[in-house]
């Protein structure tokens, strides 16, 4: 049976044990005299019952749909005579597909050998059976829940204790998804990474010059070297990061000043919404407006002037992303603005302050850590920043601090090296895991010493 | 006399920190309305640009429906409807219509007005009614993204003639003077999928595409969303395990987009086998990707619900669960529910981690599950931005707005839900 019919009928079971279990402790209550005597509500004993029966079925199913794949594979691939034998994880891989393939039928002609026909016979009749034993192991699984569920009913047992236990597992279980998530970033993109350190010293990635990660595919090739310096990724990234800092800061902080402390609240009610609208514009869209309409105009713009502009300049790309930042920095400034104390502000202004002197000498330095907390933030989210770059700026990787010529960034080459023909054991595919570790480890540090800043702060008003 | 000097100098400085005053103000208006101009602009580019393609050029031509030229003997013959050649049909309304043109380069240019999918569109026409079989109709067909361009800008009094020839500029403007030359509905649009050809290109396949995606980032990370935000508030002890757990939530929630596509890839792909460019992986990585918002949105309503009702339900001898699902989570509901709208908005509008694990392939099918390789509207967007043909522009720019309606219903009714449900204490 398919995984979603499965599903489905345990979900049907968990019902029937639900109706079930519901049902015997009422009919054992009416037999001692009444519902009183029931040590829980009727619900609970039919929550226990439903979680006797689907639970353990569900855990099963799990661990199968894990292994599954492995283990047909290895089966079948054990079967094969020597000289088919894939050699390395790349062969096996192909090879299963090729299976897989010829299995379904969509892979005939003559030349097929005998074996492989042989081996894609066997792995259908492996998946077959393991079907079937799958699903016969989660039906007598689920019949002996259903029966050791209806057996535990009892007057004196608290099923309400027990059943709430269970369901404080099973939150707690959602909770930690999270550590999980960050045990799978870290595990997928470390292992990748440590295999193409294998073959590219860490240093030669980290301070290397030069990138251009095409690698040969014959051994006579000219100009595919496969180089695979990240400096001028680093700096292309930095750079773009700072033109939309030099845009974004400014225009978020004082519009959060203007809209904190100057702005009629009609004002406010009609420009928040606008700017969060400009939060929560799409990435993809601002890449469009980037490589669409800031860029030949600035290109344009350039040229009038006599400059010699490239179409995928850093200067676009950048200048985009700080429209994109602004929200973020202005929403960030305006919470630590509103939250300096009334008192703070009324002091300065009672000792003859104007209102701009008593924002840039009281509150703005009150509020400084939270600003230098946001600005880090945006900083994290401008590195990270993919859909923009990859439309506006270039792929060419250009060590420049000349806003007006192409730069790459990481996010782009990491993009780029993983959206086309991939083979998981060229330097080339693992490049983009190596590049996503450093993007990583560097936007985690942001964050964290960011957090922190921000907490600190917000510690002395609280 | 010093005195009046002193209140001189006080009055000259009081004019130069009003002054700095006025100008401090100023920035403030200038930052401001930077933004907002920046907004305008971008709604301004996108709209002007987009609008032209809800509406498509159509060609008025005279179509005979004469089963010999495409050469079918038996309407009722699949192999033979299949191979037919029902081009040779609009091939034949463009020569009756142009009787004059009679080399093969021109009759080549010819054939050029009319979109490639008109003979798939006339034998449907055909399929539909088999009484049409050698009748002859006055049909509006669609013309070639080409023409469309030009018959748009020519419209606007600024025609793009530089993918056409001289010989094609003079049928059109006859066609035109003819008045065989109009705009109607792009419903291809709506109701198609992408295609290489601008004219026939729609977004029905990566809106169906977005919505399994969506409703499987829904599915997930909207209930795992709420049980750990109701796990951290309600019965966490405070122990390691639960502020290990809040660090990791709180990073994950500035951690880049495109780093959850790495882990789809590393994980769910390569490691799981689970198939590529199915909504399935990308609702996976999705819900990954939310999930720290629904929770941060989830906690921020449950904190909202008032002690004095937890009170009053232990008081009567609830348990603390009793209290969670009897009181507090329906209470909390309305403010869930819109944190968890507002993650699915993002989830929207990412695209990063979705090219990372192969939702960027060309997809013309509408999928129809979860497991069927689709795309989504946003990467449609970066896929037709990215094509070199000059209606695509147009496409993306319609594509957008489209998106952008979306997010805003979206939007919207996560205000309307606040405004409507949410209680104040």
């Amino acid at each position: 049976m398919q995984t979603a019919s499965l599903i489905l009928l345990l979900a049907g079971f968990g019902v029937l044990a639900f109706v079930q279990g519901r049902l015997r402790s009422l009919s054992i209550a009416r037999h001692a005299g009444g519902i009183r005597f029931l040590n829980s509500l009727p619900f609970y004993y039919g929550l226990q019952s439903l979680f006797w029966t689907v639970l353990p079925a569900l855990i099963l199913l799990a661990i199968w749909l894990l292994f599954r794949n492995s283990l047909i594979t290895t089966l079948v691939i054990n079967t094969l005579p020597a000289d088919l034998m894939p050699s390395n994880s790349s062969e096996q891989s192909l090879m299963v597909s090729q299976l897989h393939n010829i299995a379904a039928g969509a892979l005939t002609g003559d030349a097929i050998s005998v074996e492989m026909l042989e081996a894609a016979d066997r792995l259908t009749r492996f998946e077959r059976i393991g079907r079937w034993v799958i699903s016969g192991a989660l039906l007598s699984f689920v019949g002996l829940g259903l029966l050791l569920g209806y057996r535990r009913i009892q007057l004196n047992l608290n099923a309400r204790v027990q059943s709430e236990q269970v369901v404080k597992i099973i939150l707690m279980a959602c909770a930690s998804i999270a550590i999980f998530t960050t045990i799978g970033i870290i595990f997928s993109v470390l292992f990748e990474s440590i295999q193409f350190f294998k073959s590219v010293s860490p240093a030669d990635f980290v301070f290397g010059l030069e990138w251009s990660p095409q690698t040969a595919i014959r051994a006579d090739q000219v100009g595919s070297s496969g180089l695979f310096g990240a400096i001028p990724l680093f700096v292309g990234t930095l750079l773009i990061t700072l033109i939309a800092m030099v845009i974004a800061v400014p225009t978020g902080l004082m519009s959060a000043i203007y809209l904190s402390e100057y702005a009629s609240k009609s004002m406010r009610t009609w420009i928040k919404p606008a700017l969060e609208i400009l939060a929560g514009i799409p990435t993809v869209v601002y890449g469009f407006f980037a490589a669409l309409t800031v860029a030949p105009a600035l290109r344009n713009m350039g040229e009038s002037l006599g400059l010699s502009v490239s179409s995928e300049s850093a200067l676009a790309a950048g200048a985009v992303m700080g429209i994109m930042i602004i929200p973020f920095i202005s929403s960030l400034a305006d919470d630590v603005i509103t939250a300096v104390p009334r008192s703070l502000r009324e002091g300065s202004l009672a000792m003859g302050a104007t209102q701009s002197e008593t924002i840039l000498n009281v509150v703005f330095p009150a509020a400084l850590p939270g600003i230098v907390g946001g600005v880090l933030l945006a900083v994290s989210r401008a590195i990270g920043e993919t859909m923009i770059v990859v439309m506006a700026a270039g792929l060419a990787a250009n060590l420049t601090a000349n806003p007006l010529e192409t730069v790459t960034t990481v996010t782009v080459q990491i993009v780029t090296l993983l959206t086309g023909d991939q083979e998981f054991d060229s330097p080339k595919t693992l490049a983009a895991f190596a590049l996503g570790l450093m993007l990583f480890v560097v936007t985690l540090a942001l964050n964290f010493v960011a957090l922190h800043v921000v907490k600190k702060y917000r510690e002395q008003y609280d | 006399m010093t005195d009046f000097n002193q209140a001189e100098r006080i009055q000259q400085s009081l004019k130069k920190r009003y002054r700095a005053e006025l100008r401090f103000r100023w920035y403030g208006r200038l930052a401001v309305g930077f933004a907002m101009l920046c907004l305008l602009a971008l709604f301004t580019d996108i709209i002007s640009k987009g609008i032209g393609a809800f509406r498509t050029t159509a060609i008025s031509l005279e179509v005979t429906y004469d089963l010999e030229q495409v050469g079918v003997t038996d309407l009722a013959n699949k192999d033979e409807l299949l191979y037919a050649d029902w081009d040779a049909l609009s091939k034949q309304a463009l020569r009756n219509q142009f009787p004059e043109v009679t080399g093969r380069k021109d009759k080549r240019e010819l054939y050029r007005l009319v979109s490639n999918a008109t003979g798939f569109e006339l034998s449907k026409a055909l399929k539909a009614n088999p009484d049409l079989v050698g009748k002859t109709e006055q049909i509006w067909v669609l013309a070639d993204d080409d023409i469309d361009t030009w018959y748009k800008s020519w419209l606007a009094g600024n025609p793009y003639e530089e993918r056409l020839t001289e010989n094609q500029i003079a049928w059109l403007t006859q066609l035109v003077a003819d008045q065989k030359l109009n705009l109607q509905f792009n419903t291809r649009f709506f109701t198609g999928g992408d295609s290489r050809e601008p004219e026939q290109a729609g977004v029905r396949g990566a809106l169906m595409g977005s919505l399994l995606t969506l409703a499987v980032t829904f599915l997930l990370s909207f209930p795992i969303g709420i049980a750990s935000a109701i796990y951290l508030e309600e019965f966490a002890p405070k122990n390691r395990l639960t502020d290990f757990i809040e660090v990791n939530i709180n990073n994950l929630a500035a951690v880049p987009s495109i780093i959850f596509g790495l882990l789809g890839l590393a994980i769910f792909i390569n490691f799981f086998e689970l198939p590529r460019s199915a909504p399935l992986i990308g609702g996976l990585v999705l819900s990954l990707m939310t999930l720290p918002t629904v929770i941060i949105t989830s906690r921020a309503a449950i904190k909202a619900v008032p002690p004095s009702i937890r009170e009053a339900a232990i008081g009567l001898g609830a348990s603390q669960q009793q209290v969670v699902w009897h009181h507090v989570l329906p209470l909390a509901m309305p403010g869930m529910l819109t944190g968890g709208i507002i993650g699915m908005a993002q989830a929207l509008g990412e695209t990063a981690p979705l090219l990372m694990i192969g939702m960027v392939a060309f997809i013309v099918d509408i999928p129809n599950g979860v497991t069927d390789p689709a795309t989504v509207l946003p990467v449609q967007i970066f896929l037709w931005a990215d094509s070199p043909e000059r209606a695509f522009v147009e496409k993306t720019s319609a594509a957008i707005m489209v998106l952008l309606a979306f997010l805003i219903l979206m939007n919207a009714a996560a205000i309307y839900l606040r405004k409507r449900l949410e209680k104040r204490w």
